[in-house]
């Protein structure tokens, strides 16, 4: 149990009649990368949704970092250390890089509640010191992200997960809207972080990614989760067969 | 010679290569409006529209003209100061101008004074409570508690109830109005005390806007507020899932610009010296022209205080330039509509021009 840093029981979601998450039982171990997979509309992104607390849950169970947690909204998941990578990237798009890294958690040299004075050298530093981690690459951070190519946006994206030091990273989609050679920087810093130790969770429809990245890949289908593959133990056509519904039923991995 | 500098991760970049802020193009268009009002002042009418042609005055500029160029924007001015905040971060606010017409009229009915000429004050309200005579900070801060609650009432409408800025503001401007016909059954409310006339004596006026404008563009470049004024325009659900209570900013910013639109209130019964009902008519509008002439985008995100007070500023010379010129009111209004369609025009080419290069 010490070693899991992420485990979900019979996590449920309906949004009115729609059942778009029914029971999944879910668990991430330390250093692990797992991916999940699946249909569009077939409960990923409110899989993760829910552990992110963007949502409310219907019900279930959620254990973080050894703790049944019960998260308020984003901000307290985030502050629990669950970092997340949007599918729409939540950058907003007129600010620049540090305001983008430091969205609702500026830091202030003073505190006078919402005109609470912002101390922007230090973000400016931190930012630089992120990105270069991260081996992310911009030519100016005082440009807005407007201005920038996705391949960049994405990058700030992810930079600013690696920026605070997180437990988990959830990334939905990351390379989704990206060029090829994009898509290779973005995978570089996923195996950053993998060497660092860090777990991961990611949303992927690009199957060469999820078998180079990942070490397990969950498959999600009509809101459940039908599959729970080792990497080595399947191959790229088992995978389809579940997430197409050919195969059906949970494969459980052998203990 | 471009001059490179290099980014992070070793990335050089063009350092002058960089976009004039967008308060430079307005305030470029301030200057030409003036060049063109003085050409046409000194080819037709042989005056001119900026500098001091009286031998008996002193001064190289027609200081006359400056300050009144400022000074009869300066209410609208208070605001605009407001009204950009609430459209930086992705709302519209209509109801500005029905707030001041209803903040006036409670205000001034706290400003009164007792007897005018020796006799009891005929359009006192609360002489039979002896509401009358009372120090200036009453009348200031009921109008401030009047502008609070509609900002309060507006911005909780938006952030809860899910109606359009739009629709919620509209709603707030049809009944700040009822409550300013209401409050004295119609009749104008005058005779303020001398202290309470003092506040839009003169230049004051122009003092208060210019000091609120200086204070809000510090907020809005410097503070955590500032910032997430333009996160939620630019982008409302990445501020949500990037932690930003989203909904008590939106009140926060509601609730500013209606004291901001009280203030205006004060400032403008002050300087009429009495409050009718039918006060502050098409303002809500004007302040919204002011703050997109100054580049603020409707959609949210972009703009900011300084080129509001420089949208402000081209409304007043287009104003006095057209006295200047003895053409008819009737053009101005023409003129503005014009401008108006003009600023959002070249915004967005310049947008577009700036995306391309990118």
């Amino acid at each position: 149990m010490s070693d899991i840093v992420l485990k979900t029981e019979n996590l449920t979601k309906y949004y009115g009649g729609v059942h778009a998450l029914e029971g999944a039982n879910f668990e991430l171990r330390k250093g692990e990368h797992v991916a999940i997979m699946g249909d569009n509309g077939a409960g990923k992104s409110t899989f993760v949704r829910q552990i992110t607390a963007v949502e409310q849950r219907t019900s279930g169970k959620v254990w973080f970092d050894g703790k049944e947690v019960n998260f308020a909204g984003p901000i307290a998941a985030r502050e629990a250390g669950i970092e997340t990578v949007f599918q729409n990237l939540a950058l907003a798009d007129d600010l620049d890089v540090p305001s983008n890294l430091f969205l609702g958690r500026e830091k202030v040299l003073f505190n006078l509640g919402p005109f609470s004075i912002l101390d922007r050298k230090f973000m400016r530093k931190a930012t630089e010191a992120a990105l270069i981690r991260t081996a992310v690459k911009i030519p100016n951070l005082s440009n807005t992200i407007r201005h920038m190519s996705g391949g960049q946006r994405q990058c700030v994206a992810i930079a600013r997960t690696a920026t605070f030091a997180s437990k988990l990273i959830i990334m939905d989609e990351p390379t989704a809207a990206l060029g090829v050679q994009e898509t290779m920087q973005v995978e570089n810093i996923i195996r950053t972080l993998k060497a660092n130790g860090e777990p991961l969770i990611l949303i992927s429809h690009n199957m060469r990614q999820v078998f180079d990245l990942c070490d397990r890949i969950v498959v999600f289908r009509r809101g459940k989760i039908v599959a729970n593959l080792r990497k080595q133990d399947t191959d790229g056509n088992d995978v389809v067969s579940y997430i197409t519904g050919a195969k059906t039923g949970e494969a459980e991995l052998a203990a | 010679m471009a001059q490179t500098t290099h980014g992070v991760g070793g990335l050089s970049y063009d350092a002058k290569r960089r976009t004039w802020p967008a308060e430079f193009n307005v305030f470029l268009a301030l200057i030409i409006l003036v060049g063109a009002f003085e050409l046409i002042g000194r080819v037709f009418l042989g005056d001119s529209f900026l500098f001091n042609t009286r031998a008996n005055v002193d001064t190289i500029f027609n200081e006359a003209r400056l300050q009144i160029i400022i000074l009869q924007v300066s209410i609208v001015g208070i605001i605009a100061i407001g009204v950009t905040q609430v459209i930086i971060s992705g709302g519209i606010d209509l109801s500005s101008g029905s707030v001041v017409g209803a903040t006036a009229m409670i205000a001034m009915s706290f400003a009164q004074v007792a007897t005018v000429n020796g006799n009891p004050n005929p359009k006192a309200m609360f002489i039979e409570q002896g509401w009358t005579d009372l120090p200036v900070i009453v009348p200031v801060i009921v109008a401030i508690g009047c502008g609070l609650l509609a900002g309060l009432i507006n911005g909780t409408l938006v952030a809860y109830s899910r109606i359009p800025p739009f629709i919620a503001t509209l709603g707030m401007m049809v009944t700040a109005r009822g409550v300013a016909k209401w409050w004295s059954k119609g009749q104008p409310i005058s005779f303020p005390t001398e202290s309470f006339a003092a506040i839009g004596k003169g230049l004051m006026p122009v003092i208060i806007f210019i000091s609120l404008a200086i204070l809000f563009q510090l907020i809005l470049s410097y503070t955590r507020y500032g910032k997430h004024c333009y996160a939620i325009g630019s982008n409302e659900d990445a501020a949500r899932m990037s932690g930003i209570n989203v909904q008590n900013h939106k009140i926060l910013v509601f609730v500013i610009a209606g004291i901001l639109a009280s203030l205006a209130a004060v400032v403008l019964s002050s300087k009429n010296l009495t409050a009718q009902a039918g006060m502050g008519v098409m303002y809500e509008l004007d302040a919204i022209a002011m703050a997109v002439i100054g580049g603020v985008s409707l959609s949210g995100g972009r703009g900011s205080i300084i080129g509001t007070v420089i949208g402000a500023l081209i409304f007043g010379v287009i104003i006095s330039g057209f006295t200047f010129l003895r053409l008819d009111a009737y053009y101005q209004e023409m003129v503005k509509g014009v401008i108006i369609i003009g600023a959002v025009v070249l915004d967005q080419w310049r947008q577009r021009l700036r995306a391309m290069r990118a």
